[in-house]
């Protein structure tokens, strides 16, 4: 193509054509412009005002008072006791961290405070308070308070700390309470109010279970802050809401009893009303004091709890498995009486039992006896012959039926269940043949066979009412149905007279209620914790506190019209008949006559040297001097 | 033009209606920079009210200067302004992390303002000397090239992204007027959006963080989308009406970075809402316009192609700072003439205007001078 010659007319027109349309471009550069600040300012404006008050509008959490949780008569568990603590504002500080070693002095906090409110000081936004100290005494608060004119940015106010009168009595029940971690801080979001000083969540226990009822919601101080964290001023308040209070089936003065019953024994114990399935007592025992978490717990403390064997950091009622030992006899029989075992027919127990190359011992030579003498004596011969004629899979289901291996609804998240096998659960977990020897194993609840005290109790319940009754702890929750098991009227009828017997005339007899017309029926148990050699039976006083059995009692009572149901459980004590039935009886005791079961209890406490708190500060006085610590300073009441 | 007896001819001679505009959107930029002070004169407003009167004097000044003049001075500018950028990389100092300034005695000097209407003048009077018949030859178009693409460079480096921008704009601008073919425009752009992934790939991390964020803000929001966030948080919060004067929240209560220098259209869209930013762009457009009409009616090519590239300055800084302040462009660092806090911006929009209202009063008196 041959180039065109371009004059100064071309060039001209070329120019006015190409003004136009850059005139254009910017009339559209102009009118976009417009266009998107019209979209910004009106199709969004809703959007943008919202985050425009939400930068402009920060809330200063107020925490809400916890939810208290009261027993069955109002009485408390856990409540909220006014104390006094000291923050620092750090915005409103004048002279930096310089004022942190006043402050230290005057509340005579140790250096690791010292160090951790220099930090939080450091990492904090402006209007966020940090926490001094908490459960100040009224005398240090006092001291801050009159020197506050001094003290730019430092504030001591009046909070609350959570208070359980039942001290370690409750330990286990209600867990503890104390400031939040990292890790739950992630959890919730980030939810501001955990950073707040002196906001303390629940840990363990009904305290973490129940959280949700017992937080309440946080009110607020309505601020307008800067985006460096400044405060401009304060606008209205938001109310905060209380937590709820729960309230429980807990028979508070009865659970406090059978705890301090327990003595200084490992275990627990479990008061159930058969008619409704509520726990009225559920003490585990030793415990820790849950007061002295929420005052924050000493690393020497923390230890002394971690390395003691009677595992106090242990709920024992859910968590601890034990075998049932002879427990499970009742259970067993009312199997039997539904397989068609008669119950007239006798065994002969000559205290051996040959199976295979093994024998199979009984802790006595019982002579012939039948069913009821197999109970009330607690025959073990008897229990191997006849379960072992009628065979695991008609035994198992019968046994579960009395709620042992059950899982029930309970606000706890530590629930262990425990096992009663079965042909199909041990091909199941251990890929073998259902053997003879399983039977007799599982006849007088050993071998594979694993329960709780719950579940004990429950049993207990059960074979009283002849009625499905589960078990229940939050008073809000409706009772559950109780539909009758399915066993015959008859076979229940026997089966409770032969637990009436085991205390009338049989294993239990020393433990009888010493109240006219008030009989109790029940079961001892004697649980092997390991396997002992012919010629060791019957030396548990003397071996090693760690290698005795344990010693279990499920009972209810009145044996004529039952309304308590009973299940005990003592760590390595024993033959049940010695110790748990004792307590047990105790226990019943306090519920028909409380005086009578004070005396008893006054004379167990001065046998042990002491009621439990002053026991409790003798081990702990023990306990750091042998660890090489100073003692404890006098605590006031 | 006003006419009336009692006021002096020279003086009745000043394009008033422009100066009364520039004037309101000096003084509007005063009260916003006042608010975004905290209801303050200092350290802000009072400040930029002296250096805005002082460029306005100078660019009253500037308007006697004849074509002739303006012409003389094209090439020297740009040659005294490219030395001083290459002397920025040697004696200048880092400042925000970018080295922009250059120290002489007490003046601090940003040579690459200067470079946008002295690239303008340069391009136009390059264009004037080329014969209208060679337009279309590559010797129109190279010359054209190396004047830009030096600065551009230089400016590249320093590094300072937005000016980079604008020069190359306001240079293309000039170009793409004096006629040069159009496959010269067509196809670098068509290039460039090949080239684009290359170059992101090339560039600092904090402008290529910048054009991340800018694509997808709600990425980093409390990061590096912050600024974008919150100008957008707080021009959307204004709505129709604004929020009143001295009752922006997002500006006072310091979540709107920058909010006097380059994001000061949000603070002022805070407070006067929609109506407060369709005046002002309203307003802008007058100024450009004006100046686009100083272009059409000029005689001489040097004039036409000069006014239309110091408008086009005018109008570059404006679009590509509320396109960034709104979330259309990427945030490069271009203020807000006449409104945003800083004497640069103020200076070189004024030499333009200062420029423009010397082509102008050419063109009334131009039937004497030729």
């Amino acid at each position: 193509m041959k180039p065109i010659r371009i004059t100064s007319a071309h060039q001209s027109i070329t120019f006015s054509r190409r003004m136009l349309v850059l005139g254009g471009a910017q009339i559209g550069v102009g009118g976009l412009l417009i266009g998107r600040l019209g979209w910004l300012s009106i199709a969004e404006n809703e959007k943008y005002q919202l985050l425009s008050e939400s930068n402009r509008v920060q809330l200063i959490p107020v925490p809400p008072r916890r939810g208290w949780i009261i027993d069955r008569y109002g009485k408390p568990i856990a409540i909220n006791k006014a104390s006094f603590r000291v923050d620092i504002i750090p915005q409103q500080l004048e002279k930096g961290t310089d004022i942190v070693p006043q402050i230290a002095k005057l509340l005579e906090l140790d250096d690791d405070d010292v160090d951790r409110v220099r930090r939080e000081l450091e990492d904090s936004r402006g209007f966020q308070p940090v926490s001094v100290a908490d459960n100040v005494p009224y005398e240090q608060y006092a001291a801050i308070t009159v020197r506050l004119p001094d003290l730019p940015g430092v504030a001591a106010s009046q909070g609350f700390t959570r208070f359980y009168p039942g001290g370690s009595t409750v330990g286990q029940l209600v867990g503890y309470v104390s400031p939040a971690s990292a890790d739950e801080y992630e959890k919730e979001n980030k939810n501001p109010l955990l950073l707040v000083p002196g906001v303390k969540i629940g840990k363990e226990g009904l305290e973490k279970t129940l959280e949700s009822t017992l937080r309440g919601q946080p009110g607020g101080q309505r601020v307008e802050v800067t985006a460096r964290g400044k405060l401009v001023k304060e606008l209205e308040p938001k109310p905060d809401i209380s937590g709820g209070t729960v309230q429980l089936t807990i028979d508070s003065d009865l659970h406090q009893y059978a705890a301090r019953r327990i003595g200084d024994q490992s275990g627990s114990v479990v008061v159930m009303d058969v008619s409704t399935g509520d726990i009225l007592a559920m003490p585990s025992m030793p415990s820790f004091n849950p007061n002295n978490f929420s005052d924050g717990i000493s690393q020497a403390e923390w230890k002394m709890l971690s390395q003691n064997d009677h595992l106090p950091l242990v709920d024992k009622v859910l968590e601890s498995l034990y075998p049932s030992g002879s427990t499970i006899k009742p259970s067993m029989a009312m199997a039997l009486l539904n397989a068609g075992i008669d119950r007239k027919e006798r065994v002969n127990c000559t205290g051996s039992y040959p199976l295979g190359n093994h024998v199979f011992h009984c802790d006595k030579r019982h002579g012939l006896v039948d069913m009821n003498d197999a109970i009330v004596r607690s025959c073990d011969i008897y229990f191997y012959e006849m379960c072992r004629r009628v065979g695991a899979e008609k035994l198992a289901p019968m046994v579960r039926s009395m709620g042992f291996g059950e899982k029930f609804d309970l606000p706890f998240d530590n629930q262990r269940y425990g096992t009663i096998p079965d042909p199909q659960w041990m091909m199941r977990k251990y890929h073998r043949e259902w053997q003879t020897y399983d039977t007799i194993n599982m006849s007088i609840g050993q071998g594979m066979v694993l329960i709780n005290p719950l579940q004990l109790a429950t049993m207990a319940s059960r074979i009283s009412t002849g009625r499905r009754v589960v078990p229940r702890l939050l008073k809000s929750r409706l009772i559950a149905p109780q539909p009758p098991l399915a066993v015959d009227q008859d076979h229940l009828d026997f089966i409770r007279a032969a637990m009436a017997g085991v205390v009338d005339h049989g294993t239990a007899a020393a433990a009888k209620l010493p109240i006219p017309g008030i009989q109790m029926a029940g079961k001892t148990g004697t649980a092997q914790v390991h396997k002992l050699g012919a010629n060791e039976r019957g030396g548990h006083e003397n071996s090693v506190w760690k290698l005795r059995d344990h010693s279990l009692f499920a009972a209810f009572a009145p044996a004529d019209n039952p309304r308590y149901a009973v299940g005990a459980i003592l760590e390595h004590g024993g033959f049940g008949a010695q110790v748990a039935a004792p307590l047990v009886r105790d226990t019943l005791l306090f519920l028909f006559n409380k005086q009578m079961a004070l005396q008893n209890l006054s004379v167990f406490e001065q046998s042990l040297g002491g009621t439990l708190d002053e026991r409790i500060a003798r081990r702990t006085a023990a306990w750091r001097e042998a660890n090489g610590l100073p003692p404890l300073p006098a605590k006031q009441a | 033009m006003i006419t009336s007896a009692i006021i002096p001819l020279p003086l009745a001679r000043l394009p008033w209606r422009l100066i009364f505009l520039v004037a309101a959107i000096a003084m509007f930029g005063l009260v916003v920079l006042y608010s975004a002070a905290g209801g303050s004169a200092q350290p802000w407003a009072v400040k930029q009210g002296i250096v805005f009167f002082l460029f306005l004097g100078v660019a009253i000044a500037m308007s006697w200067m004849s074509e002739a003049t303006i012409k003389s001075i094209a090439f020297p500018l740009y040659g005294a302004t490219l030395i001083m950028l290459i002397g920025v990389e040697g004696l200048g100092f880092v400042s925000k992390g970018a080295q922009r300034w250059l120290e002489l005695g007490p003046i601090r000097l940003q040579p690459s303002e200067f470079m946008k209407p002295a690239m303008v003048l340069t391009l136009a009077r390059f264009y004037e000397l080329v014969p209208a018949g060679e337009i279309r030859r590559w010797r129109a178009i190279w010359p054209a090239a190396v004047l830009l693409g030096v600065p551009a460079i230089l400016i590249l480096v320093q590094p300072d992204l937005g000016t980079c921008i604008m020069v190359l704009l306001c240079g293309i601008t000039v170009m793409f007027l004096a006629g040069l073919p159009l496959w010269i425009f067509v196809v670098p752009a068509a290039a460039g959006a090949v080239a684009a992934p290359i170059v992101y790939h090339m560039m600092h991390g904090y402008q290529r963080q910048r054009i991340d964020v800018f694509l997808d803000p709600e990425r980093d929001p409390l990061g590096a989308g912050y600024h974008i966030a919150q100008s957008k948080i707080a021009i959307g919060s204004g709505g129709i009406w604004g929020k009143g004067f001295l009752h922006g929240s997002q500006s006072h209560l310091d979540y709107l970075p920058e909010g006097h220098t380059d994001f000061v259209f949000a603070t002022m869209a805070e407070e006067w809402g929609l109506v407060g930013g369709v005046l002002l762009i309203l307003a802008f457009g007058s100024i450009i316009r004006w100046g686009m009409k100083v272009s059409a009616n000029s005689r001489t090519r040097f004039g036409q192609l000069a006014a239309a590239g110091l408008s086009a300055t005018i109008f570059f800084y404006v679009a590509i700072n509320l396109m960034m302040v709104m979330g259309l462009a990427p945030v490069v660092g271009v203020p807000l003439p006449l409104v945003s806090f800083g004497g640069s911006a103020v200076m070189t929009v004024m030499l333009c205007l200062g420029l423009l209202m010397a082509l102008e009063r050419q063109q009334r008196t131009g039937s004497k001078v030729t």
